[in-house]
């Protein structure tokens, strides 16, 4: 069962079921943050976008200390896979369980759009599907999706292969042009050192049907299906 | 029932309410007594024009409002038809013009979040908005900063309560210096037998609170600021301005729809314009009840607030609900599982009366119907604008001919009101809920259909808001035709059959017999054009005092139009999607300049009469799109709007993402070749198709006239004349888009240079 955590002000947790139940065919549920604990069938821990707590203060702040996240770390201390989308990135920043920040788009204003994506390591449970070199285009939505860490920390990051997708222009080149909220180093998307939990600025959800934002958000969630078996529908 | 710490009532007390002495008497003779000073403020805002429609609604309730579809007329939050499977769609469009000009970013904000309570307190999952905004010029630094705050707005309140903002307009003209408007729209999905209403029925029955606590804000937001002209006072009023709280609303939207679900609920209304007293008058006034009220209870956000600004407060994010008796504790603790605040404040009666109590004491107890039912209808005075007749004159002959067509292209392209929007709607989600299909930048929007459940159906619903203001200012009938036409015809281009229509009337001060006859003529236009399309107007909302020191908007009937498509996958889209397609035109090109974006751009004259609407054609049109899209004849679909045939080619070649198709186009029109290109005839679309000649054949059978004009492919727009072989317009279509796209931005970066 691949649990969707569900804060108050989680906007992206009916679709992500959606993509998971509809599209890709294996058991998931919405898990309310006001739970102790996980469902113990659960495989697969995903957070999705919005504005927990209306992300009055700074995003993510409120929601790491739902009841449900401390339950989140003893699943990803075991190695279970977790990953994070939009405001899920920005909770799973928050709560520890990946390094840096998200703040304010460079530009100061929200954005909608679709961006490339350049996949700069394509490792199991969320990428395999990919090959490195891949170019993927997934919706972002998002006004605070700069990521943002200490210098020595983006070295470290960047040395541990940690940095799995980059905000690229179509032929895959990563240049200023196409990051479009001020990240370093144009990082979209980065997993932990053991790389069982990763968070995404782009929306996955969002791409999963051809007509509707394209089907390569499927690359990140059929891989992590493809990872931990999903034929429990 | 006067109390010594509030001020005496009499006629100049109420004067200062803005009621008339003729209404005073009236609520004298109603009560048997003067009213106390929470009953006068009750009157006052039940009794303005924003609350009462008292100057609109003899002409409202002309418009046709039943159809085979219709499963809610006007008279609730909002409209209903039925979409099949089981399932209606509500939708409803409302302005916040005044708040919005005021204080951009609340106003707008509240704009949203006052329209989303309107369609979930019928049940619906609100799952589209749309928005229609309009400012004065950009060159000024004060529009600049309106339409940033505007946008922020309406981004930062329908953004994080997951509603996808899909489409809508963003125009500019001097008449909306002193008057901006913002006008909202929201469409929701709701199972069919599943629709709540307003309505306070069953003796016993609580009456619940649930939501933001009750503060200061927004009293008087409906008489004192929607019902009244601005003037040089206009910024003393901004504590009117109500402040929005979209996590709240995202969390009620949660818990009422949670509720619905179940049977507790009996029914349920926002507290939206005039709050606690318009919420609770007309729920108690559908059911023919009455309701007694402690406002003791009332949740409050400041400290000693009396009972005239609690009944009057328009805090945000409020609804009223009645309940089940017995079944209190369910409700709230739904509420409280979402960390609302919950609380029973009264209970049903059968005494077709309003009483509230406060520290123990009656402070309000008013008869029902009288208020709400049978509150003043005015047969305000009309008269055709002595002006009116001289600007419908043009001399088409006498208008210097466009000497630069290619040139009069890029420039129309790079103007306000026709360059690309993508500045706005960037800031927007547009994909939460994963159903938009055509997103912001078409002819119409497009949203599949989910079920409540997470369940995707093969149903699609298109929507599009539209008006040309300036045609509606030469000939307010005819412009609203067109109107009407326009947002219909936007709908068919994707496929899609339209089913209904809601509109946001957005005029000058109704006290003035001109602005009257205008409204007259407008809503007219809108009953003819409905009953002709099939589209009746099943929601609506009327927006007078759009006036600054006695200069009026022109008059802005702005029309929502939704459409249903049986099978979502099977659509058009509005650009063209590959080389080697045959372009069809679908309807005439005539000799029609006047009133057009290129005379005002171009020769700096807004005149003549505007184009001419034929509504039996314009209805065979939309059949012909929804049959040559459904059988798959029709590939693309582009309306003809502002700007002309050139424009609208030209958008086809770069409005699809991440593709430029170029076209080669002959046209044969014996008439000025300016006219050819810009003259704004209604009633036209621009198709391509495999099979030119099925598609033809299709027209003749539906009786549209078309006509072959070129093919997609390459990389240049070329126009040419068919009769003399000329070139008269030739450009690359990217130099044509990156002018389209940088226009917007470029004049807003003025700004932040400056």
């Amino acid at each position: 069962m691949f649990a969707v955590l569900r804060f108050p002000g989680s906007l992206d947790d009916r679709d992500m079921v959606f993509a998971l139940k509809s599209i890709l065919g294996v058991e998931a549920r919405l898990v309310w943050h006001q739970d102790d604990r996980l469902p113990p069938e659960t495989r697969a821990v995903l957070l999705p976008g919005g504005f927990s707590y209306g992300d009055y203060l700074r995003c993510g702040a409120m929601a790491r200390f739902s009841p449900i996240v401390a339950d989140l770390k003893r699943f990803a201390d075991r190695g279970g896979p977790v990953l994070g989308t939009c405001n899920g990135f920005q909770i799973l920043c928050e709560a520890g369980l990946l390094p840096g920040v998200l703040v304010r788009n460079h530009h100061l204003h929200f954005v909608c759009d679709l961006a490339h994506l350049r996949v700069e390591r394509a490792a199991a449970p969320f990428l395999a599907r990919a090959r490195a070199g891949d170019v993927l285009r997934i919706p972002i939505k998002h006004g605070e999706g700069a990521y943002t860490l200490a210098p020595d920390q983006l070295a470290e990051l960047e040395a541990g292969g940690q940095v799995v997708l980059r905000y690229c222009d179509a032929e895959g080149r990563v240049v200023s042009e196409a990051n479009p909220n001020g990240s370093v180093g144009n990082i979209a998307g980065i997993t932990n050192p053991a790389g069982n939990v990763i968070g995404l600025m782009p929306h996955p959800e969002h791409a999963v049907e051809p007509a509707i934002g394209g089907t390569d958000g499927l690359v990140l969630l059929g891989s992590l299906v493809d990872a931990v078996g999903g034929g429990d529908a | 029932m006067s109390r010594p710490d509030e001020p005496a009532v009499d006629l100049a007390l109420a004067r200062a309410h803005g009621l008339t002495d003729d209404e005073y008497a009236k609520i004298e003779q109603i009560l048997g007594r003067v009213p106390s000073f929470s009953e006068l403020g009750v009157f006052s805002v039940m009794w303005a024009e924003h609350c009462s429609y008292k100057s609109s609604r003899r002409y409202l309730r002309e418009l046709p409002s039943t159809g085979e579809h219709v499963l809610q007329g006007p008279g609730e939050n909002a409209g209903a038809v039925a979409i099949g499977d089981g399932l209606a769609a509500i939708f409803k469009i409302e302005s916040h013009n005044h708040p919005s000009f005021i204080e951009p970013r609340q106003g707008a904000a509240t704009g949203v979040g006052g329209i989303l309570r309107d369609i979930f307190t019928m049940g619906a999952r609100p799952v589209a908005s749309l928005d229609s905004i309009r400012f004065g010029p950009l060159d000024d630094p004060l529009h600049r900063r309106l339409l940033e705050g505007v946008v922020e707005g309406i981004g930062g309140y329908g953004n994080p309560v997951g509603v996808p903002t899909v489409g809508g307009e963003t125009t500019f003209h001097p008449c909306y210096r002193g008057n901006i408007l913002v006008n909202a729209f929201n469409c929701g999905i709701v199972e069919a037998d599943r629709i709540f209403l307003g309505t306070a029925s069953g003796v016993g029955n609580p009456v619940i609170y649930a939501g933001s606590k009750t503060g200061r804000d927004g009293i008087h937001g409906a008489s004192l600021l929607a019902s009244a002209e601005f003037d040089a006072e206009t910024d003393a009023k901004r504590p009117t301005v109500q402040v929005g709280d979209p996590f709240t609303e995202k969390c009620l939207i949660e818990a009422c729809l949670e509720l619905m679900r179940g049977d507790a609920i009996v029914g349920i209304q926002d507290m939206g314009a005039a709050g606690l007293t318009c919420s609770s008058f007309e729920m108690a006034d559908r059911a023919g009840s009455g309701i007694e009220m402690e406002l003791d209870r009332v949740p409050q956000r400041a400290d000693d607030m009396t009972p005239y600004e609690m009944l009057l407060s328009e805090s945000q994010e409020r609804m009223l609900l009645v309940a089940e008796r017995g079944r209190e504790d369910e409700v709230t603790a739904v509420f409280a599982r979402w960390g609302l605040d919950a609380v029973v404040v009264g209970r049903v009666t059968d005494s077709g009366r309003m009483c509230v109590r406060w520290h123990g004491e009656t402070v309000v107890d008013i008869p029902v119907a009288p208020v709400s039912g049978s509150a003043p209808v005015l047969d305000r005075p009309v008269c055709e604008p002595a002006a009116l007749r001289e600007r419908q004159k043009l001399d088409l002959a006498s208008v210097v001919p466009e000497e630069d067509l290619a040139g009069a292209l890029e420039a129309l392209l790079d103007s306000p009101n026709l360059c690309s929007k993508q500045w706005v709607y960037r800031q927007y989600d547009q994909r939460v809920q994963g159903n938009t299909v055509i997103a912001p930048g078409g002819d119409a929007a497009l949203v599949r259909v989910k079920r409540e459940d997470g369940t995707a159906t093969r149903k699609g619903l298109a929507m599009s808001v539209d008006c040309n203001p300036r045609f509606c200012w030469l000939d307010p009938y005819q412009g609203t035709l067109a109107a009407v036409a326009e947002a219909a015809r936007n709908v068919a281009c994707t496929g899609a059959r339209p089913l209904a229509t809601t509109n946001c009337l957005n005029f000058g001060n109704p006290e003035k017999p001109e602005i009257m006859w205008e409204f007259a003529e407008a809503v007219r236009g809108l009953g003819d054009a409905a009953e002709a399309l099939g589209v009746p107007v099943i929601s609506g909302n009327v927006s007078f005092y759009n006036e600054t020191l006695g200069t009026a908007i022109f008059p802005t009937p702005t029309i929502a139009i939704v459409g249903l498509i049986d099978d979502w996958q099977r659509h058009a889209v509005a650009h063209f999607p590959r080389p080697g397609l045959a372009l069809v035109l679908l309807g005439e090109t005539r000799e029609e300049l006047a009133g057009s974006e290129w005379l005002a751009l171009r020769r700096g004259l807004e005149a003549g009469m505007p184009p001419r609407v034929d509504l039996e054609h314009e209805a065979r049109l939309h059949e012909l799109l929804a049959r040559g899209v459904a059988s798959g004849t029709i590939v693309s679909a582009h309306d003809v709007a502002d700007g002309g045939l050139a424009v609208a080619l030209a958008e086809c070649c770069f409005m699809g993402r991440d593709l430029l198709v170029g076209a080669r186009v002959e046209l044969d029109e014996p008439f000025r070749p300016d006219a050819v290109l810009f003259g704004e005839s209604t009633g036209r679309v621009i198709a391509t198709t495999e099979d030119a000649d099925a598609l033809l054949a299709l027209a003749v059978e539906r009786g549209v006239p078309a006509a072959v004009i070129g093919e997609t492919g390459g990389e240049v727009l070329r126009i040419a004349s068919s009769r003399t072989g000329e070139s008269w317009i030739e450009r690359p279509v990217g130099a044509l888009r990156s002018l389209w796209e940088r226009a917007l931005p470029r004049r807003l970066a003025a700004e932040e240079a400056a």
